[in-house]
């Protein structure tokens, strides 16, 4: 037994976790530790080994070196008393559509041993907390994609797990069924769950508690979001033109440039601290002959945070998109 | 190993079952389908052979060999023709299977105690059915044969004789050698072999295909659990199937059911059995349906269509096809299955079959447990 199972904060932890497909390391070296009650985002492109990090910790793959331990096992030996005490929600929706809702929580409550008297009242709990009472009876196949996910949630978490792993849960799930869907999650934590959270989305990203950044199976970054933001040593600008890609041609070259990045509608640039000024840059872009620019300083968001940090990511770290092993991931 | 895990898993399994129309038709219409269709389509009988006779004798003694012909439940005189070729028009054109040439000097020959001699065509493409009718034709006319040289002889006043044997032959077990009597029987393991093998494979497949089974995987559910959950469910399946297939045998094909039921019962339960363990192996291995499906009809479907005994008959086949059929469990299961059907024999002669299915069903349940993956990759 380690160390780590003396601290009954730490609810999830691995050590120099590692898992290779073939020639392709998915996951590499990855050092994590995530207290109790905390929201954690993994995120990511696509293929940086988001997928397959949730699957070494779930136990549906074993790591090719290195160890992880959730809620005080490890994984790889006592691979049991971890299910037992985890919900995982796959990436690709995984219940039962000829099923219906009730019908499939009744199925995931019987596979983990939950006494009738206790699961009718769960249940009902849980449907009304996520709103899908009316819809008891529906045939899973017939619900809408938010719908799916919040069953999909509900199936996950009728035994109470300490530890709750989704992957990309909101994927191709409309804003407001996303709010909802982390409206529950706060409530989860709340009241004591730890969550291991997977996301493309940035905005996602900002409701954790910390954040890892994964890239090319590397975790390259991990604090809350404040602090990733407070460590971006650039200052960066927004800038607006109207050619916006003459706008964006003339900034590369500019002296001290280090990146432009479309940011919606409008640029982000990336410039050393305090090596220019806002007015300075809508100067030069008027000199070129590209005004109206407006240009203002603005805080970076995550995702300037994040596309910054890639980029400072050295190349020899990087090897070709990780493929996912037989199984499908879209 | 957790019952109520187990049973939810067979529950589940049920209701995809019940609500999908195509499994469903799977597992109960094409059973159905096949007794029907081999039932009633596939008789291996041969009688009322489709004869034609060309007569250019013409005499009442050429009259009384067609007359033979005509009695004989085999032979279906279709009409006489008047030229050869026209023979050999019919049997091109499939209007006639056997032709009977009865030449001029037929009845002068005859008369004078020489050898006379006919022609008969047949169609031999089809070599089996060929064969039966070319041994109907030479037993019914070497008896007429041994009729006419005794008349012969009595005539000439040497007193009566006889054959030298009169074969008296007493068919037993299928007294009437009706083919749907050994067919349907036979059937009964190949559709069991299907329910049990190809449908247990497809639902695991299924369930790596639509990523259930990741999902699955995360859960407290062992393995063990969820293959023993499956395997309860097409068992049941197998089951109803089993007694559908005996009751259609007995109750509309008129199959004679001589054997102890509850024998016959008792070895489709093993039988089935060693099949289910059979599909879970192959799912072991085949993760897609379409591979699951390909597989489970190579090792399972067809064996026990071509090597049982079912249809083709082991002592005809080439040695080395002989000692492979002693591996497919569904040899044992129809040698059973006609034993209890046909001669009503039991446990005492057909031991040796039971305790190879039983062997079989242990020996593939110890392999599929073992190579049962709880792993994604």
């Amino acid at each position: 037994m380690n160390d780590v199972n003396r601290d009954d904060r730490t609810m999830i932890q691995t050590q120099g976790l590692t898992r290779c497909f073939g020639a392709l390391t998915a996951v590499s070296a990855l050092n994590l530790k995530i207290p109790r009650g905390e929201i954690f985002g993994l995120v990511g492109p696509d293929g940086a080994g988001k997928t397959t990090t949730l699957r070494l910790l779930c136990g549906l793959l074993d790591p090719t070196e290195g160890q992880a331990w959730v809620a005080g096992y490890d994984v790889a030996r006592d691979t049991q008393p971890v299910k037992d005490r985890i919900g995982y929600m796959a990436q690709r929706f995984a219940l039962y559509g000829d099923l219906t809702v009730e019908e499939n929580m009744f199925f995931y409550a019987d596979l983990f041993g939950i006494s009738m008297a206790h699961r009718d009242l769960l249940m009902g709990s849980l449907l009304k907390m996520t709103r899908m009472e009316p819809f008891r009876k529906r045939q899973v196949g017939r619900l809408s994609g938010g719908m799916k996910q919040k069953l999909a949630l509900m199936c996950t978490l009728l035994h109470r797990p300490q530890i709750l792993f989704l992957d990309e849960p909101t994927s191709g799930v409309d804003p407001v069924s996303r709010r909802d869907f982390w409206a529950i999650l706060y409530q989860l934590v709340r009241d004591g769950m730890t969550v291991l959270v997977t996301t493309a989305y940035l905005d996602e990203a900002e409701r954790c508690n910390r954040v890892g950044l994964l890239h090319q199976g590397h975790l390259i970054s991990c604090d809350s979001p404040e602090a990733l933001k407070s460590q971006l040593e650039e200052a960066c600008f927004e800038v607006q033109g109207v050619n916006q890609r003459a706008v964006r041609e003339a900034l590369q070259v500019f002296e001290g440039v280090i990146s432009v990045e479309p940011s919606g509608a409008t640029l982000h640039v990336f410039m050393p601290p305090a090596h220019s000024s806002a007015e300075v840059l809508e100067k030069k872009l008027h000199e070129k002959g590209l005004g109206p620019v407006t240009v203002r300083p603005v805080i970076p968001s995550l995702e300037d945070v994040f596309i910054a940090l890639i980029r400072k990511t050295p190349r020899n770290a990087q090897e070709p998109p990780m493929p996912q092993g037989g199984t499908t991931r879209t | 190993m957790n019952t109520r895990r187990t049973r939810a898993v067979a529950r589940k399994e049920f209701l995809h079952i019940v609500r999908d129309p195509r499994s469903l038709a799977m597992a109960l219409g094409m059973p159905l389908m096949m007794l029907f269709l081999f039932g009633y389509a596939l008789t291996l009988d041969v009688d009322r052979i489709p004869t034609v006779v060309y007569d250019s004798d013409y005499t009442p003694e050429s009259r009384e060999l067609i007359q033979r012909f005509q009695g004989s439940r085999y032979f279906q005189i279709l009409g006489s023709v008047d030229q050869y070729e026209t023979i050999e028009r019919k049997i091109d054109r499939d209007q006639c299977l056997l032709g009977v040439v009865i030449p001029q000097d037929y009845s002068r020959k005859l008369l004078s105690g020489d050898e006379a001699e006919i022609q008969i065509l047949l169609d031999g493409s089809d070599s089996n059915t060929a064969s039966i009718a070319l041994g109907y034709a030479e037993s019914m006319l070497q008896r007429y044969g041994l009729e006419l040289r005794a008349v012969a002889f009595n005539r000439k006043g040497g007193g009566h004789l006889v054959p030298p044997i009169e074969p008296r032959l007493r068919v037993w077990y299928n007294s009437e050698l009706k083919s749907k009597n050994y067919i349907v029987p036979g059937l009964i393991a190949v559709i069991l072999m299907i329910i049990a093998a190809l449908l247990t494979s497809l639902t695991i497949a299924r369930e790596w295909e639509m990523g259930t089974m990741e999902q699955l995987l995360s859960t407290p559910l062992r393995p063990a659990e969820m293959v023993l959950g499956k395997m309860v469910a097409f068992f049941g399946v197998g089951l109803v199937d089993m007694v559908l297939a005996i009751a259609v045998g007995v109750l509309i094909f008129q199959v004679p059911l001589r054997g102890n039921p509850l024998f016959l019962f008792f070895t489709g339960c093993v039988f089935l059995f060693g099949g289910l363990c059979w599909g879970i192996l192959i799912s072991a291995v085949a993760r897609s349906q379409l591979l699951a499906y390909q597989m489970g009809m190579l090792s399972s479907f067809l064996p026990a269509f071509v090597l049982s005994g079912f249809i083709y008959s082991i002592e005809n086949m080439p040695v080395v096809i002989r000692v492979i059929t002693h591996v497919v469990p569904a040899r044992y299961f129809v040698t059973i299955l006609k034993g209890v059907f046909l001669k009503g024999i039991g446990f005492e002669v057909l031991w040796a079959e039971v305790v190879f299915l039983l062997t079989f069903a242990g020996i593939v349940f110890l392999l599929a447990t073992r190579k049962l993956k709880q792993k994604l990759a």
